[in-house]
Order: C-alpha cells, then sequence, then structure tokens
C-alpha cells in the first residue's frame, strides 16, 4: 500500500457492542496513535464516508440502522468489522436477541479481531481496508469509462474518479438521511 | 405562536460513539419534552447463565460495558462470593480497590475529553485523551488489557501485581498529577468553557432525590450518597474515604465532581498502595452456588446493584446487573425539559451516559 487516491473519512457505527472497542476507535484519533496526520478523519454523516467502521455483533433493533448507514454512503465503500463481537457475535453469540456478526446484515471487507481490538489492529484493519478501496475505485472507474474511452489511463485516474463519485453522487441525491 | 417540531436525536450522531434515539420535541429553539427510545445495544447476556457456568459468568458480566469493565467483572465476582461464603485475601481487595480507582481514573478522563469535544473543544479533548494512555499503559502492564482486563474471578484475581510495579504506578500518577491539574484548570476556570456548564441544565435536589439519580449526577446536586461510604465492596473504610460534594447542581457541578474523584482517586490509589499487605491474591473456589446474594458498588457512573441467585448447579438461576445510567435516564429526560437544542449534547454528556450498561 504505497498511494492512496484521496484521503480516507471513516465513520463508525456501535452496532450492540460493549463500548470497548468503541473506545479503542476514538483513541486511535487522539495524539498516541493520531490516525489524522494520515488524513483519515471520523466523520458523522455516511454521505461523507469512505470506511464504515462497524463494532459490536448487531441486534434486532440495530439491523437496520446499519444497513441504512451502508447504503446511504457512497461507492466505493470499505467495511471493516472491528473487534470478534463483529466478526463472529464473540462472547456474545449465544445471546437470543444477537444476529451474530456484521456480515450477517451487510458485506464485510476487512475482519479485525480482539476483545476489545487494540487501535494499532484498528488501523491495520483501515489500512487494509483502504487497498480494498483503491481495488473497487480501479473496477468502477474502468466499468464507466470502457466503453467511452478504451485504452487504459491509470496515471491519470484522478479525474475520471472524480466523474465516478459525481453519478453516485446524483444517484444518491434522491435520497434524504432524516 | 411556536410550532412544534420534533428533531430526532440518532441512533447514529456525532456526540457519543454509542446509539442512543431521543425524540426531541421542540418550540423555537427551546427543548420541550424528549423522549428517549433505548434498545439499540441490548444483548440480553443476563440470559447466558443458563449457558455459561458461574465462573465464566465473570467474563461475561465484565463485558456489559468497556469503560467500567474492571467494576462489572468485580461486582459479578463479588456476589458470587457472597452467594457460596468465600472470603477473598486482603491483598486481593487491596488490589481490586486499586485497579477500580485506575478504571475511575481513565473513565473520567475519557468523559472530561469527551464533554471537551460536545462543546467544540477538539484541542482539550486531544489532551484529555493523551493524558489517558498513561492510565491505559498502567493497567495494560499490570493486567495485559487495554480496556477489558479478565484479571478478577471468583475468589480473587487471576494475577499478583508485585509491590515494585505498584511503587512504580504511584510515581506514575504523581507525575500525572500536574498535567491533568493544567487540563482541570482549563475545565473549571476558562471563560468560554463556565459559559456553556456554568447554569445549564440545573437539577435540584429534590428531585436528584425524587427521580433516584445515582454518583456523580446526584452528589453534583448535593445528595451525600456514595457506596464506597458503605464498605460494601473494597477497603475503603481504610483509606479515610470521604465523597466529593457539590451543591449546585448544574453541568459545572457535576464537571467539578468528577474532577475532585479523579484527584482523589490518585490520592486513594497511593494509600492504599501505602498499606497493602503480603499474601495471596486467591483462594480456591469449589462447588455449586447456593443461595443469593446481592452486592452494591460505586461504579465510575453512579452505584451500581449485583444481584446472583445459584440453585445448587454450576450454572446460576438468575444474574441480574442494575447499571448507573439506567437511574440517571429520569434525570436527564428532566433536564432536557426547557433546556435549549444547542445544549442537548452537553447535557446528555454530563450524566457520563453508559448506553451499553443500561441495555446490557
Amino acid at each position: 500500500m504505497s498511494y492512496i487516491a484521496k484521503s480516507p473519512w471513516v465513520i463508525h457505527y456501535d452496532g450492540s457492542s460493549c463500548n470497548g472497542c468503541d473506545i479503542e476507535v476514538l483513541a486511535c484519533l487522539t495524539p498516541m496513535y493520531d490516525v489524522e496526520r494520515f488524513g483519515i478523519i471520523n466523520t458523522g454523516n455516511p454521505k461523507h464516508a469512505d470506511v464504515f467502521l462497524v463494532t459490536g455483533s448487531v441486534n434486532e433493533q440495530n439491523k437496520d440502522v446499519v444497513k441504512q448507514i451502508y447504503e446511504q454512503m457512497p461507492e466505493p465503500k470499505v467495511v471493516v468489522a472491528v473487534g470478534i463481537c463483529a466478526c463472529s457475535g464473540g462472547v456474545f453469540k449465544q445471546c437470543y436477541n444477537i444476529m451474530g456478526g456484521v456480515d450477517t446484515v451487510i458485506p464485510v471487507d476487512v475482519y479485525v479481531p480482539g476483545c476489545a481490538a487494540r487501535p494499532e489492529a484498528i488501523i491495520d484493519g483501515v489500512v487494509k481496508g483502504l487497498a480494498v478501496l483503491q481495488e473497487k475505485r480501479d473496477k468502477m472507474v474502468k466499468g464507466i469509462d470502457a466503453p467511452a474511452e478504451a485504452p487504459e489511463t491509470k496515471a491519470e485516474t484522478s479525474g475520471e474518479e472524480e466523474k465516478a463519485d459525481q453519478a453516485e453522487k446524483t444517484e444518491e441525491g434522491g435520497k434524504t438521511d432524516e | 405562536m411556536a410550532k412544534r417540531t420534533i428533531i430526532p436525536f440518532g441512533p447514529q450522531h456525532p456526540v457519543l460513539p454509542e446509539p442512543v434515539h431521543l425524540d426531541l420535541v421542540i418550540e423555537d429553539e427551546t427543548v420541550v419534552e424528549a423522549i428517549p427510545s433505548i434498545g439499540f445495544i441490548h444483548r440480553g447476556l443476563e440470559k447466558l447463565v443458563e449457558k455459561r457456568d458461574y465462573t465464566q459468568m465473570v467474563y461475561v458480566i465484565e463485558r456489559i460495558c468497556g469503560i467500567c469493565s474492571f467494576g462489572h467483572g468485580w461486582g459479578a465476582a463479588a456476589s458470587i462470593e457472597g452467594a457460596m461464603n468465600v472470603k477473598v485475601p486482603e491483598r486481593a481487595e487491596y488490589l481490586r480497590t486499586i485497579l477500580h480507582e485506575l478504571s475511575r481514573l481513565h473513565s473520567h478522563l475519557l468523559w472530561l475529553g469527551l464533554l471537551a469535544d460536545a462543546f467544540g473543544f477538539e484541542s482539550l479533548f486531544n489532551h484529555c485523551w493523551r493524558v489517558r494512555e498513561t492510565i491505559l499503559d498502567i493497567l495494560e502492564k499490570t493486567t495485559g488489557g487495554r480496556v477489558i482486563f479478565s484479571i478478577c474471578k471468583v475468589g480473587g484475581l487471576n494475577k499478583d501485581i508485585d509491590n515494585d510495579t505498584l511503587k512504580e504506578i504511584v510515581e506514575t500518577l504523581k507525575e500525572l498529577k500536574p498535567q491533568i491539574k493544567e487540563l482541570t484548570d482549563v475545565f473549571l476556570e476558562d471563560d468560554s468553557v463556565k459559559n456553556r456548564m456554568v447554569g445549564v441544565g440545573v437539577l435540584t435536589k429534590a428531585d436528584a432525590e425524587a427521580l433516584c439519580a445515582v454518583g456523580p449526577v446526584a452528589r453534583g446536586s448535593g445528595v451525600f450518597q456514595d457506596m464506597r461510604m458503605t464498605n460494601s465492596h473494597g477497603v475503603y473504610d481504610k483509606l479515610d474515604f470521604e465523597p466529593v460534594i457539590e451543591t449546585a447542581g448544574d453541568c459545572y457541578a457535576r464537571c467539578k465532581v468528577r474532577i475532585g474523584e479523579v484527584f482523589q482517586s490518585i490520592e486513594l490509589i497511593t494509600k492504599a498502595v501505602g498499606q497493602i499487605p503480603d499474601g495471596p491474591v486467591s483462594v480456591a473456589v469449589k462447588g455449586n452456588v447456593e443461595g443469593e446474594y446481592i452486592t452494591r458498588m460505586e461504579q465510575p457512573r453512579g452505584e451500581a446493584f449485583y444481584y446472583a441467585k445459584g440453585a445448587n448447579s454450576k450454572f446460576l438461576q438468575r444474574m441480574r446487573v442494575r447499571t448507573p445510567t439506567n437511574m440517571n435516564i429520569p434525570a436527564l429526560v428532566k433536564t432536557l425539559e426547557g433546556c435549549d437544542l444547542a445544549d442537548v449534547p452537553i447535557l446528555i454528556l454530563t450524566i457520563d451516559p453508559c448506553i451499553s450498561c443500561t441495555e446490557r
């Protein structure tokens, strides 16, 4: 991973986790780990986000919230499941109210195990997610621009990406989040 | 003529890392009514007693909440120990008290950071969390975990902390004290911070008592109540413990109580390290749980209540936890009535809500 096309913004949602992973996600933002130096910002708005960090094993009541946030995020997007609860349900797997992992509700790209997942592991997970994000973005650019411009111009992807984002935004524009 | 509108707040919102939903009924810019709805983190872990035996249950209860995790593990272990008539060695009680106070330190520093974030003081938030990392380093060094420790078990602790490490902890805290003082001075003396907190969200003593508020929320309103005074847990009776009380009842008073408790925790840890006896840190526990037992203990957020009932089997029949935030929500709804819309995040934060505790 040597090249990031843009600063990845993350959105975090607590899908019935115990808080342990959530405060570790927040700890990533603070001076000790400070992911902001890489341009990673924690945003509250799904429409600004590229990476979706979900903690917790997702219960009946918030599975719709998780789905909604995922659907509101523009393509390309990456989902990182943080903590063992988000990966498989963990210690709560046998609880009656638990779906058992984020991947039962939305597709997950990167799994970060641990109880609670350490900030180093979360940062590593996000970096792995960025590689996936770049892959998805490349695919999208090719998919949209292939009919019009046949030859590959990989070095100048930035303009095309904006087009791709634009197309996505107009698609998403009709929906409102409230 | 003001028109009433409903603003939905949450479950996904930037104030807290946790999902909580409030329907704010507003007239102009004033909140008339706040209707909370919860259940976004309900896991139903009390029902796990049917599938996990009593030794495993301590670790499940610890995972109610990642911020006051040590206290929850201790509460569960203490209630099971009570039901089984197990006497925990004195060194274990001291170490538990020290670890509990360290958790309180990290919890309160975390809260101070979030409060600064709520009124938009980004750099103060970052400084609070920078200081908090030192406490987490101590906890990691002694227990092995940063937020979930799994060190408490039925009958004592899983591992000892040797006396040299304890002395090191006291030294580190001594160095940390001026750093914390520098930060808390900003909370207590800075005009822009005071503007947001003094006189905001007043909860009178009568209301606090009537609505059964607990912990720093109650103590900020002048209610003389702290479970650490009752000797129900730990060795607080040997440490000359005196609760921190403020009488104003506003956000500033609640903040002041927590800041007082930060320094008090450092003192309690120093005293406990000075008195700690040598000896074993756990006793062997055999047999099944029979009978029932209640433990009440003071978590960073207030009084928590643990109930264990055995049925002469290795599985408990019932394990019940009542957590502090649960008791503070009525007080929150009361203070939200009539407040400005812009003050809602601060009011929600000053009860130090822990939603995963509330819903379990």
